[in-house]
């Protein structure tokens, strides 16, 4: 087959019928993937919420609830069993080092913190994005079991008693403090509930 | 030129990283783990078949004035279609190299093997072509992010090898990438130096 010479008829109906064919295709193509996609970025933040608070036998996906402070949203996941409220996994952001730092907070119902998980970060690799492990159970800046509504969280360096990522304070005070706004946001909605049974002080009347 | 020769052209006589020096931006921007810059290889790789297959097989029906549009289109629609499909199937991958996906469609290896060899060959040998200049960027990729991510933390595929307080973290930042690149530049072309 000879190729097309460029005349106009001919770039005109080429270059058209190429571009339908490739729309045609991503069209197919995203219809294909829409479900998948959606499962799983959905598995994603279930499975960190399944980190954060264990124990759960509900779906805290769809017991969630927003709530809104100085302008910024959080997003909280409440973890029941049997129909008890086990506690919460609070999503929080703040701007990190390096760009925004959104943090998966959980905490019992007393406001003690479980476990938390690095849902998205832009830190510095090697420096900053050691916050992943960092202040987990077991090492240096451990702040597993603490409860910011007695202390909030701080450096070692601002007077706290939270070892900072070395060379990495600023990424440290932007992590603490996603910690500190998530606890806020938590004992907010606490207190909202008709319930309120769940707050530190009503502990002992369950 | 029989169908291994330009295979094995991709690979060494032509690497597109260290003789070409195409498509940099992906090669230092991706390369600070092993994995990192395997997955990125492999994901230019497929873009990079796909689009040398079909350019070759259609480039009769393309009038020559408006080639370069109708590259791109090709090209570009490969590369969504991947990032749909990593994101469905493959999202902890997705989740590294997401950012560098959508730069796929402007990585010139991509157009430049499009126009130097698909444009004129047959849909296989454009395929080995692919292939060739696929896995040439993909063991330069893994190469080079294998190094950084060595001497930067001293892990190598995410495996410890030697301590981490031994790493030089220079490497894993942006610096690290032109040292390390300079460096299998120079011996890439000491080794051919040698052969030849």
């Amino acid at each position: 087959m000879n190729k097309l010479d460029s005349s106009l008829k001919n770039m005109v109906l080429s270059l058209t019928g190429f571009s339908v064919l490739a729309g045609a295709l991503l069209g197919l193509g995203n219809y294909v993937t829409k479900e998948p996609i959606a499962r799983a970025q959905a598995k994603i933040l279930s499975d960190a919420i399944a980190v954060v608070v264990p124990g759960f036998d509900n779906n805290p996906v769809e017991s969630s609830e927003k709530v809104e402070m100085n302008g910024v949203t959080y997003t909280i996941y409440k973890a029941t069993k049997a129909g008890e409220s086990i506690g919460a996994a609070v999503e929080s952001s703040v701007d990190g080092f390096g760009g925004k730092l959104t943090v998966l907070v959980g905490f019992d119902k007393d406001g003690n913190i479980l476990d938390y998980s690095l849902l998205s970060h832009s830190e510095t690799p090697g420096l900053g994005s050691k916050a992943d492990g960092w202040f987990k159970k077991g090492a240096k800046g451990d702040i597993i079991g603490k409860n910011p509504g007695e202390t909030p969280l701080t450096v070692s360096k601002d007077g706290g008693d939270v070892d900072a990522i070395t060379a990495s304070t600023i990424t440290s005070r932007a992590f603490l403090a996603a910690v500190n706004n998530a606890y806020a946001a938590y004992k907010e909605k606490q207190t909202d509930a008709v319930s309120g049974a769940t707050t530190k002080s009503g502990k002992k009347n369950e | 030129m029989n169908n291994f020769k330009v295979l094995m052209n991709g690979i060494v006589r032509e690497n597109p990283t260290f003789v070409l020096l195409l498509g940099m931006c992906p090669t230092l921007g991706t390369t600070s783990s092993a994995i990192n810059g395997m997955g990125m290889g492999l994901a230019t790789m497929f873009v990079l078949i796909c689009s040398n297959v079909v350019i070759s097989s259609i480039k009769n029906l393309v009038p020559d004035m408006v080639r370069i549009p109708i590259f791109v289109v090709v090209i570009a629609s490969f590369v969504s279609l991947l990032q749909m499909l990593m994101q469905a199937y493959t999202p902890d991958l997705y989740a590294k190299l997401g950012l560098f996906i959508p730069l796929i469609v402007v990585n010139c290896i991509l157009l430049g093997r499009a126009e130097a060899f698909a444009a004129k060959n047959t849909p296989l040998p454009s395929f080995f072509d692919g292939l060739g200049m696929g896995l040439g960027f993909t063991i330069a990729l893994t190469l080079l992010g294998g190094v950084r991510e060595f001497l930067g933390t001293g892990k190598l595929f995410n495996i410890e090898i030697m301590p981490e307080q031994c790493g030089m973290l220079i490497f894993v930042l942006a610096p690290g990438a032109f040292i390390v690149l300079g460096f299998l530049i120079a011996i890439v072309n000491r080794l051919k130096k040698i052969n030849s």
